[in-house]
């Protein structure tokens, strides 16, 4: 396997990527739509799932009696399913809610409560708080880890080129929100932890194999070193993500809504984070130890 | 050889109580003990998105409340929901000012949420609008059922501290024959005429109607004791038909998973990936158990979080079978080539699990709610899998070597 000589090309992919995901951002933005598509828990807001259960427009049904109510002049309201509604509003009352409800209950028919499948209602304070905690927890996992590998490699280098492919995936994983409009929730944060935690564990496992190997390498052949222990790992590499891919696919199909909009990020994510820890971390290694001229030694 | 079969014996023996074991284990999980259910799935405890309900997040509005005010409010919210009947419901304190409120099961969100109504505040207000005493200074009340001129009726009967016992006496001598009145957030709940001057701390509410009606307001004055007031920052509620759609999908979605993962280890694997099947129906097995013993709640993401874990669990089988393979390919003998592959795999296994865990332990450390449920589950996945991937594979591995599956072909070898 040559994958240190290509290791431009690897690069040159994931910057691609990266890159469509980040301008999908501004794109998003300059359309209206926000740069993601934030949820009321990060931007603050009231949500409402009604099951109206009969044919109905947006526009002219739904959209009059929501302004009317709430005093939301843009209320953002899309469809669930058939006969489904999702009325997102700015922060109302509870008080508001019920009006709201009752207001469609009467038009509509509903049937008692049962058919408010869903309400939420996040106040701007929480909503700041949750995208800062978001980024806190991430960083302070990453150097966490950046600490731990550094400690367990005896290497600064295996530290940082275990940690910075998580930003790599990190990226892409927000690709897939930001092109792919997926709502940014509390799921959001534990699907991005979940892949840093997935494709470290399987970044440590090509290390661990370069840090084996090494023991025993010739000297100066670092280039040779390193893809024997990545070719060495490959199958188990895959393997693993298949086991893992199979168990988030059948949920991705089977699940409801929610469960989607959790599952489709991890598809990526453990994709990106396999890709990753293969053509990504192992070549950035390769060039932390030439950049700082190190003769490679055999003394770890 | 005499030796060789009492081996074979014994790990016949081994492996058949393993089994045994993982079935016990497996029964209990899916049944649960006794009536109970004790340490089955039944008895896990269910987030309100999987069985609906309603979660509010309250702050109260004043910069560094003491512990005590905070549980002050913490029982008058659990005693209103007590009185409300929702008997389910969790009130817990999260963070310096936050109180976190679970309501399992209800219907109506809206109504619950009214039903709480956490922003009581008590005031005697005198004629000119001045306010002469708070929720603050009331010690109790109670509703009592008094004798007047052969009419029994309900009245309330309050009692001050001894600065509201100062007030209110001056209050009274001031206002006597006017009437004070008493608001709850800032609406007159009643407003009674002052007979005589109270000196002694104490206050009678008269006319207030029924006998119902005046232990509901006596429970709100209580409730309005309060020295600050509650604002809701967040509130979240799913219908019962969503939970348990949610639910009914994700435990068909884990077990359907579950059944392709068993079978791809055992086409890729053979004889290894049987033993790592066995070793997964334990994990399984354990994790909904230790659900269920620490009644933690299990939400949505924590679901996704275990069928994720399943996945992750047969990694590090696949890390040792892939070495216990390329040892084989060197040359090595089966028994030594097992030993060397548990052996060799183990510092990749261990570093991995353990930033891994990192992660979780962030997450449960930073996050709330549903946040926590799934760092929970993703970090007990992680321990649990440890166990079963490094302890029991191997045990069951060696037996099936004794028992004669020697053919290295059967584990791997080219």
């Amino acid at each position: 396997m040559n994958i240190i000589a290509k290791r431009k090309i690897w690069f040159t992919v994931s910057i691609i990527l990266i890159l469509a995901g980040l301008l999908a951002m501004p794109i998003n933005a300059m359309m209206g739509n926000g740069i993601l598509n934030f949820d009321v828990e990060f931007a603050g807001g009231t949500v409402m799932e009604i099951n109206i259960g009969q044919d109905f427009d947006i526009t002219n049904d739904i959209k009059p009696v929501v302004v009317e109510i709430t005093g939301d002049e843009n209320p953002q309201i899309s469809r669930s399913g058939e006969q489904g509604v999702v009325i997102k509003t700015k922060s109302i009352d509870s008080e508001t809610r019920t009006k709201l409800y009752d207001a469609l209950k009467e038009k509509y028919n509903l049937d008692g409560m049962n058919d408010l499948l869903n309400v939420d209602d996040v106040s701007p304070t929480i909503s700041t708080e949750m995208q800062l905690k978001a980024l806190q927890a991430l960083l302070i996992a990453s150097i966490l880890m950046l600490i731990y590998i550094t400690f367990r490699f005896k290497d600064w280098r295996f530290g940082l080129a275990a940690v910075l492919p998580l930003i790599h995936d990190v990226l892409i994983v927000l690709a897939v929100y930001s092109i792919g409009r997926v709502p940014v929730n509390n799921s959001f944060i534990a699907a991005i932890l979940t892949i840093v935690g997935y494709s470290i564990n399987d970044t440590i496992v090509v290390f661990d194999r370069i840090r084996e190997n090494r023991k025993a390498a010739k000297k100066g052949d670092l280039e040779g070193l390193i893809d024997r222990s990545i070719s060495q790992t490959i199958v188990r590499s895959i393997n693993t993500s298949v086991t893992t891919l199979l168990t988030i696919t059948v949920l991705y199909f089977l699940g409801v809504q929610s469960i989607k909009e959790f599952a489709l990020p991890l598809i990526v994510g453990i994709i990106a984070g396999t890709y990753s820890s293969i053509f990504i971390a192992s070549p950035l290694w390769y060039e932390f130890q030439n950049f700082h001229k190190k003769p490679f030694s055999k003394t770890a | 050889m005499k030796g060789e079969k009492t081996m074979k014996v014994k790990s016949g023996l081994i492996l058949f109580l393993v089994v045994v074991l993982i079935g016990l284990t497996g029964g209990a999980a899916y049944f649960g003990i006794g009536e109970k259910h004790f340490l089955g799935a039944q008895n896990i405890r269910l987030g309100l998105d999987l069985q609906g309900g309603v979660n509010i997040v309250y702050e109260a509005d004043k910069q560094n409340p003491t512990d005590e005010e905070m549980s002050a409010a913490i029982e008058m919210i659990q005693g209103r929901l007590d009185r409300g009947n929702y008997t389910e419901a969790e009130v817990a304190r999260e963070g310096s000012r936050r109180i976190r409120v679970d309501i399992p099961g209800v219907e109506d969100p809206n109504k619950a949420i009214e039903d709480i109504g956490a922003t009581a505040q008590l005031q005697f207000i005198s004629p000119e609008g001045e306010v002469i005493l708070t929720g603050n200074e009331v010690k109790d009340a109670r509703r009592e059922v008094v004798n007047d001129n052969g009419i029994t009726k309900a009245v309330v009967a309050l009692e001050f501290n001894s600065k509201g016992k100062e007030a209110f006496a001056e209050a009274t001598e001031k206002y006597l024959g006017q009437v004070i009145m008493i608001a709850l957030d800032d609406t007159i709940i009643s407003a009674p005429k002052v007979n005589a001057v109270i000196t002694e701390g104490s206050a009678v509410i008269d006319g207030v109607g029924t006998v119902e009606e005046a232990d509901e307001l006596a429970a709100r004055i209580k409730a309005g004791a309060l020295p600050f007031k509650l604002t809701p920052l967040q509130s979240k509620s799913v219908g019962a038909k969503l939970g348990v759609s949610a639910l009914e999908s994700s435990l068909k979605a884990g077990l359907i998973g579950i059944i392709l993962v068993l079978l791809f280890m055992l086409v890729v694997y053979r004889v290894p990936g049987l033993a790592a099947d066995l070793a997964l129906i334990f994990y399984c097995a354990l994790v909904v158990i230790i659900l269920s013993a620490l009644q933690s709640t299990l939400t949505l993401p924590g679901v996704a979080g275990i069928i994720l874990s399943v996945g992750m669990a047969v990694d590090a089988n696949v890390i040792i079978f892939a070495r216990i393979q390329e040892e084989l390919g060197a040359g090595k003998t089966l028994r030594a080539a097992l030993d060397a592959g548990f052996k060799r795999a183990f510092s990749a296994i261990l570093d991995g699990n353990i930033t891994t865990l990192i992660a979780a332990g962030v997450l449960y450390w930073m996050g709330t709610g549903l946040i926590k449920s799934f760092a929970q589950t993703l970090g007990i996945g992680i321990l649990v899998s440890m166990f079963t991937a490094l302890v029991v594979t191997r045990i069951i591995l060696k037996q099936f070597v004794n028992l004669g599956l020697k053919n290295p072909k059967l584990y791997g070898a080219k």
